[in-house]
């Protein structure tokens, strides 16, 4: 499903040069959860922001899908992010500005889709992370374990194929931290979609069907 | 999906209570300026009343005379004299009104003072240029031969000397104590019409200057030609005119132009006997729209950087799942749109209630500044510009902005 092959990531600024990913090829199949693990600054979501199409390698190849994303214009980029990716963050970047519908919305904004499928759409996805009685709510009425739900269910509402979440319980307690893991577990088995995810915790990472560990920048294990 | 726009556009104007408030404040006010100048610019091409021939006439106001090898100029209105004996000739020229400057008079209501503005006329003024008569006629010229003292006065001197009376034609008026018999009273006309304006109309034969042979006075005239066809015949027949008339003893030439109205004003305005300042003028006032525009854009470009730079977690989210760069310049564009929407019909409101104070304020006698259509079309045009400039490049660079760096902000 997704296919690095070689990939380096070099970062200049003026004085230094960090090399954030040193020639990291991995290939992740059609509904395979797997979990990166790693000190801080080893890379994880260097390596992740490249598999998301977010960031440009500054070497090697990345194939999504069968396709070769090298050549995409910015606009043909944003619509294959649209159509096969999800995205979940340590810190869940909702827009406060917007209620909670609103926010699970936005991925079908960018797709053709009627308000009325839209609404339909991110009201199943609340359900299934179980927060159909918080439409109405903006973020910041909602707890941590919640809004991380919120951005759950913005990250499925467009039925991607792969989802990629950088430590989506590095901000919450162990409690709320296991629900946000079932919900992913439960994705992976019933929908089939394909999950990387990296994280701090061991015993997450053991849930999960391999375990991909970086040290400085390449692959360790 | 532009209701979505709409919906984080309120949001953060709501939010950024502040900002919202010094882009508002700065978007209305500039266009209430720009509404009321528009407004002024347009009352002084377009006076109206009681000149509704403008395309049938020639506007005569100035004569120069100059000494080149001294230096010495001599600018002042024309005599009555040059009227009547040099332009009253000309073949083109259907009629002719012709009238002085304003002066003002003294008279007394209950011992108390009453200033009231008055000018010389000819018969035909009264029927080159369409005064409503409330009440009587105009003099002709049977009075002005015989130099009856005789008076057209307008409403608001009538109110003002004889208070409520109903009908006044036959009473007399005392103006720097000389008594006049009012033969008529007619609508006053605005102080924009400055040609046109006054309190009291007298027959030039009772002036003292009538009889005078130079060429410098006090009076200009308005040339009445047949049809507007007439026009430009009329301007060279004036042309080769002023060159037959005898240069005074001690310089060496003379100018005088008869204009269209447009031109007089702008002559008046920038230009002088050679130059009709079409050009200056409308150089000016671009330089000076463009400039009241440009510093406000710039402050709204600032603001926007701003604004939308602390919603850099937004713009990377958004991209993040599949907005393009191009969406996203679009989302900007309108919401900045919909805040100079509601800038703009603040600023209308606002000129509406300035234009009314003016109006009111009788600063210039009975200005009646109005809003017309084409004022507030352009105004709204204003606003698509001004929120399209203001707008388009802030939502430009933040559309270049990297997605990481955005989400890490
Ligand atoms: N924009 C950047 N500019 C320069 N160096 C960066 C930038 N982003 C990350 N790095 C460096 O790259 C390395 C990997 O960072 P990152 O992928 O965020 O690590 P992790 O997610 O494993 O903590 C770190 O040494 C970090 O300092
Ligand atoms: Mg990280």
């Amino acid at each position: 499903m997704i296919r690095l092959q070689n990939i380096e990531k070099v970062y200049r600024t003026e004085t230094v040069e960090t090399l954030a990913i040193n020639s990291i090829s991995l290939d992740i199949a059609r509904g395979e959860f797997l979990s990166i693990m790693g000190p801080s600054g080893c890379g994880k979501s260097t390596l992740l922001n490249i598999m998301g199409l977010l960031d440009e390698p500054s070497k090697g190849n990345i194939k999504i899908d069968n396709q070769d994303i090298s050549s995409f214009s910015d606009k043909k980029l944003a619509n294959f992010r649209n159509q096969k990716l999800g995205f979940i963050f340590q810190s869940y970047h909702l827009i406060n500005d917007l209620q909670v519908l609103d926010n699970v919305e936005l991925p079908l904004l960018y797709r053709t889709s009627s308000p009325k499928e839209r609404k339909a759409l991110a009201t199943e996805a609340l359900e299934k992370v179980g927060l159909s009685n918080r439409l109405k709510h903006f973020p910041t009425q909602l707890s941590g374990g919640q809004r991380q739900r919120v951005a759950i269910a913005r990250a499925i509402v467009g039925k991607p194929q792969i989802i990629l979440a950088d430590e989506p319980t590095g901000n919450l307690d162990s409690a709320m931290g296991n629900e946000i893991m079932e919900i992913l577990m439960n994705l992976n088995k019933n929908e089939g979609t394909t999950i990387v995810m990296v994280t701090h915790d061991e015993s997450m990472a053991q849930k999960t069907h391999r375990l991909v560990r970086l040290f400085d920048g390449s692959q360790v294990q | 999906m532009l209701k979505n726009y709409f919906k984080i556009a309120i949001a953060v104007l709501k939010r950024r209570k502040f900002f919202t408030f010094i882009s508002l404040f700065g978007i209305s006010l500039t266009l209430t300026i720009l509404m009321v100048a528009t407004a002024l610019v347009d009352k002084m091409f377009n006076p109206g009343y009681p000149d509704y021939n403008q395309n049938r006439s020639l506007y005569v106001e100035r004569i120069e005379i100059k000494n080149s090898k001294e230096g010495w100029v001599n600018m002042s209105n024309l005599s009555f004299y040059f009227f009547e004996h040099y332009v009253s000739k000309l073949k083109t020229v259907y009629k002719m009104a012709i009238s002085s400057g304003q002066k003002s008079s003294n008279a007394y209501v209950n011992n108390k003072k009453l200033v009231i503005d008055y000018k010389y006329t000819n018969a035909d003024y009264w029927n080159v240029l369409a005064y409503k008569f409330l009440e009587g006629k105009a003099y002709g010229d049977k009075e002005i031969k015989s130099a009856d003292r005789v008076t057209v006065i307008t409403k608001k001197t009538k109110e003002a000397y004889f208070g409520d009376e109903k009908s006044v034609v036959g009473q007399y008026i005392s103006a720097d104590n000389i008594n006049y018999r009012v033969i008529g009273v007619v609508d006053d006309v605005s102080g924009s019409a400055r040609n046109f304006t006054g309190g009291m109309y007298l027959p030039y034969s009772l002036s003292k200057d009538s009889q005078e042979t130079g060429l410098m006075g006090q009076y200009n005239a308005v040339l009445l030609a047949r049809t507007e066809s007439d026009v430009s015949k009329m301007k060279n027949e004036f042309a080769q005119m002023m060159k037959k008339v005898p240069i005074p003893p001690d310089f060496d030439s003379i100018y005088c132009n008869a204009d269209e109205f447009k031109t007089s004003v702008t002559r008046r305005m920038a230009g002088n006997s050679t130059s009709n300042g079409v050009a200056k003028v409308i150089t000016l006032g671009s330089i000076f729209v463009l400039l009241f525009l440009l510093l406000p854009t710039i402050n709204l470009v600032n603001i926007n950087i701003t604004r939308i730079m602390e919603r850099s977690s937004e713009i990377g989210v958004r991209k993040a799942f599949g907005a393009s760069s191009k969406t996203l310049v679009y989302q900007f564009i309108v919401e900045n749109l919909i805040l100079t929407f509601i800038g703009g019909i603040i600023g209308i409101f606002l000129s509406i209630l300035v234009i009314y104070l003016i109006n009111e304020s009788d600063y210039v006698p009975n200005f009646n500044l109005s809003m017309n259509l084409t004022v507030l079309f352009l105004s709204l045009l204003n606003c698509v510009l001004f929120g399209l400039i203001s707008g388009v490049y802030p939502a430009w660079r933040m559309s270049k902005l990297n997605i990481v760096k955005a989400l890490k902000a």
